[in-house]
């Protein structure tokens, strides 16, 4: 198993950039997400550590070997497709003991691994089957076992719950982690989905537009996002944005929305211009003496806590509440944000100022 | 696999069942007549009303094959008897057998062009489809326009040229001059379809073949091509049938050593009178090798002209 280093790596096809300049470390052993939304260059990243793509410029380091010129087959990576990527014309045994054949393994080897992997995977009784009838979650087994005969250094998984259905997604994301946790090897895995990035990943890397956004563990990227398009892209609903114009300075523990003042934590940089107040609906409250005021638009019951729509000066904003508490429409409410959780933004770098709380995060990248 | 989600009606089955053994009967009614005339007396093939019952022969076939020559009765008579039956029907007609005629020769060169040039032609155009089908080629779509091309005007427009153009470089009359004009013209097609069913095939099969450790060309050969079978077979079978049939660039190119059964059938004609049975025999032999190959790749034809018709 292995530690792996990109460091500016960079994917050009023709004019158009794919990948731009990226770089972040995957720890021996970690289970790493790379997230984003669709074209956002993290398949291409993820096939480039794998060999399926050459990069155009920059360095992949596997285990401290610079690697990034280097054929797939000299890479020692497994890969899991989205679509699994069955070879159709063989048997289940076939597939998973294809990477074996071309290493010129001895066939009782090759048996004897075989056993023991599809064991792992309780795909014992379906070895003989042709890959065309499986069920999904089977498909999904027999790619999984494919990839993890062979012991590769690590693995790399392009959305490989995407083609399963959404009852059948949970619990293959569960199985999928329990088998990370038994075999300790360092996964690299992609997909667009923010939720299934935060409950699986040990770490998770944000791209857009070809860029990675941030790179850190699932509660500092929700907490505390670098840019605008992290806080709306991780969590449901997403970060509230109050756009306000005026400035903060260092030292600065306040801003003026629309006449009211709202704590923010302590501001270590200067800044004026348009400027974005940004909230997590669940750390909204309402008071009834609160002087920031909005209008309830609608409100949404999802059982335990309810989403409540709410204009105001600054804005359309959702809260997340428990759902005991009766709101009615067209209720006007006092607003209380919790302080200690409120990112500012610039608008128009959509960068995140620097404060107290995510002055760490920024430093690193 | 999906299905047409309404049951057809026994009724339209019917009509349908009658449609099709209708259109079969009018389409078998000519070759079952060559056939059957390849089975008849010469007397009896141009006899007025045609006859549909008739006393089997093998004389016409018997003169496919021979070249015979026409004696006196005294002759005839004077000879030991015959040691074989066709020498036996040869004689009922006053002649004998002269020799073995060019129809095996003939046939044998048939299978050597048109098998060598369609193995040639879906050789080529599968690597080509590959080609076109998975790398970054500059000026890709021009290029498979260009290949288009050959087949923009009916290829015997150029006959002069080629004729020339093969008289000077010493290609005409060989079988290795017929196979290349064959090719050249069957390429376009292999490209075209293979290209067709190589784009069907998912990319990430390849890439799990490399991920896997094999090379690209391994993963071609062990991954690529049995998944392309059926479109091999099917644009196998259409290049035969082009090559086999062809008639005319055979007749201009071809007189001796190269010649096809095309060309050389209709000459049987001439030799002692309208010999139609031989004609018949000589047709129908002619369509066994065709029809064997395209029954052996049946179940891959009907698969790949019916290839993305369907989801998988």
């Amino acid at each position: 198993m292995a530690q792996i280093i990109i460091k500016n790596l960079r994917k050009d096809f023709g004019d158009f950039t794919a990948v731009k300049e990226s770089s972040f470390t995957i720890e021996d052993g970690e289970f790493f997400m790379l997230l984003g939304p669709s074209g956002c260059g993290k398949t291409t990243t993820l096939r480039m550590i794998a060999g399926l793509e050459l990069p155009t410029s920059g360095e992949i380091y596997l285990d401290g070997e610079e690697i990034s010129q280097r054929p797939p087959s000299q890479r020692d990576i497994a890969f899991v497709f989205q679509m699994f990527a069955l070879y159709p014309h063989m048997n289940v045994r076939k597939n998973i003991q294809y990477p074996l054949v071309s290493q010129g393994m001895q066939r009782a080897d090759i048996k004897a691994k075989v056993a023991e992997v599809s064991n792992i995977l309780g795909i014992t009784d379906i070895l003989d089957r042709p890959t065309g009838g499986l069920s999904g979650g089977d498909r999904q087994r027999v790619a999984l076992a494919r990839a993890i005969v062979r012991d590769p250094k690590a693995f790399m998984m392009d959305e490989p719950l995407g083609a399963l259905d959404a009852e059948f997604r949970e619990h293959m994301s569960e199985e999928l982690r329990v088998l990370h946790d038994r075999m300790k090897a360092t996964t690299v895995y992609v997909t667009h989905d923010q939720l299934e990035a935060m409950q699986m990943g040990d770490k998770i890397v944000v791209m857009n537009n070809a860029v990675v956004e941030q790179f850190g563990e699932p509660q500092e990227i929700y907490d505390k996002p670098v840019t605008m398009f992290v806080a709306d892209f991780i969590g449901s609903p997403s970060m509230n944005f109050l756009r306000f114009e005026g400035g903060v300075q260092k030292g600065d523990n306040s801003v003026t929305l629309s006449g009211v003042n709202l704590a923010v934590p302590k501001q270590l940089q200067d800044i004026q211009g348009d400027l974005v107040f940004g909230v997590r609906p669940e750390h909204i409250s309402f008071t009834d003496d609160g002087t920031y005021r909005g209008l309830v638009l609608a409100v949404e019951y999802l059982g335990t806590t309810q989403i409540v729509t709410l204009d105001t000066p600054n804005g359309d904003l959702k809260a997340r509440l428990n759902s005991s508490q009766v709101i009615n429409v067209g209720d006007r409410v006092g607003l209380n944000f919790n302080p200690a959780t409120i990112t500012l933004f610039h608008e128009q770098s959509g960068r995140a100022i620097v404060s107290e709380l995510n002055s760490g995060v920024l430093a690193n990248g | 696999m999906s299905y047409s989600v309404t049951e057809s009606s026994s009724r339209q089955k019917w009509i349908a069942g009658t449609l099709v053994i209708l259109y079969a009967v009018i389409t078998l009614v000519p070759l079952g007549w060559i056939m059957i005339t390849g089975f008849k007396t010469p007397p009896d093939s141009i006899s007025y009303p045609p006859k549909v019952f008739f006393e089997p022969s093998v004389e016409g076939y018997v003169n496919l094959f021979t070249t015979r020559t026409r004696v006196s009765k005294e002759t005839l008579e004077s000879l030991p008897p015959p040691t074989n039956f066709a020498e036996e029907i040869v004689r009922n007609r006053e002649m004998v057998i002269a020799g073995p005629s060019k129809f095996g020769q003939r046939f044998m060169n048939s299978v050597i062009i048109g098998f060598g040039s369609t193995f040639l032609s879906v050789f080529l155009g599968t690597l080509a489809a590959y080609a076109f089908s998975r790398f970054k080629i500059p000026l890709a779509d021009d290029l498979l326009f260009f290949i288009l091309s050959t087949r923009m005007m009916p290829p015997i427009a150029v006959a002069i040229p080629i004729f020339l153009m093969y008289r000077n470089l010493g290609l005409s009359d060989t079988h290795l001059g017929m196979i290349l004009l064959y090719t050249a013209v069957n390429i376009s097609l292999a490209v075209w379809l293979l290209k067709g069913f190589i784009d069907e095939i998912p990319r990430e099969y390849e890439d799990a073949a490399l991920i896997d450790g094999y090379t690209r060309f391994q993963a071609f050969y062990k991954v690529v091509l049995p998944q392309a079978a059926t479109g091999i077979a099917s644009t196998a079978i259409f290049c035969l049938i082009f090559s086999w049939n062809e008639y005319a660039f055979a007749v201009l190119l071809t007189s001796g050593t190269a010649q096809t059964a095309p060309p050389f059938i209709p000459t049987i004609i001439g030799v002692g009178g309208l010999d139609w049975p031989a004609v018949a025999a000589g047709a129908t032999l002619f369509l066994i090798p065709v029809m064997i190959f395209t029954i052996m790749l049946r179940k891959h034809l009907l698969r790949g002209i019916t290839f993305g018709a369907v989801r998988k």
